[in-house]
């Protein structure tokens, strides 16, 4: 399990080829890119600014792949974030599972990223041409999160 | 003394980043800290009062109203998570 919050961007295969070597156990990898859009609610965004915890943001991401690794077969995980100032087309987060059958891979990456969106403390200010504001939370992403709670302990 | 951190809407609209605070008798929660703070009024009892939505983290772990708070302790607080 690796946690990474860097301002860098990140290379997807390189990663991948990281996290896999001494695995040849491992079947399937499915990841995860999140990339900034140039709209939201109806605004252009022109820029992104990430702010995070630093300290708990690592502690609550780990705590999270715990948890996948309790519920799914996993072999390992990786989560990359960006933090700092980011433009449209940039990658902001890369979530990488690997597990020795797709199944497992697949759920345990969408858990992961259900989670990260809900508990895992980063803020994103976008700025617009009508001015800069903070990004409010989704209810949709509080839902994305309770359908995994019927079996999974609360984070 | 504990620490308090704000971060993102509430490190701006507070004007702090963080402070170094000695607990009076009887503050012991989340919940009392937060009454506590927004007792100094204007922007400080808009921003943690009823009508903004916020969360807190003790030591780093995210807390309730009742988790308990004590000398030593980092206690920050901070708008809803939006990262990803």
């Amino acid at each position: 399990m690796r946690v990474k919050i860097q301002t860098e961007d990140f290379d997807l295969s390189r990663e991948i080829a990281t996290l896999r070597q001494g695995h040849p156990e491992v079947g399937a990898i499915v990841s995860f890119v999140g990339v900034v859009r140039d709209f939201n609610d109806g605004d252009h965004v022109n820029q992104l600014c990430l702010e995070h915890y630093p300290g708990m943001t690592e502690k609550s991401i780990e705590s999270i792949m715990t948890s996948a690794h309790e519920r799914w077969q996993l072999v390992d995980c990786l989560v990359i974030h960006r933090v700092g100032l980011l433009m449209p087309l940039d990658q902001i987060v890369l979530v990488v599972v690997m597990s020795a059958h797709r199944g497992d891979a697949f759920a345990g990456c969408e858990f992961i990223m259900d989670y990260l969106k809900t508990q895992a403390p980063f803020w994103k200010k976008e700025k617009t041409p009508q001015g800069a504001h903070w990004v409010e939370a989704k209810q949709s992403d509080d839902e994305a999160a309770q359908r995994w709670s019927q079996s999974v302990p609360r984070l | 003394m504990i620490t308090i951190i704000y971060f993102a809407r509430l490190k701006e609209a507070l004007g702090l980043t963080s402070e170094q605070l000695l607990l009076p008798d009887g503050v012991t929660t989340v919940e009392g800290l937060r009454t506590l703070l927004m007792q100094r009024g204007g922007v400080w009892e808009k921003e943690l009062g009823p009508l903004r939505s916020f969360r807190a983290a003790v030591n780093q772990c995210l807390a309730q109203g009742h988790t308990g708070v004590k000398a030593g302790d980092e206690v920050a607080f901070f708008p809803p998570v939006t990262g990803g």
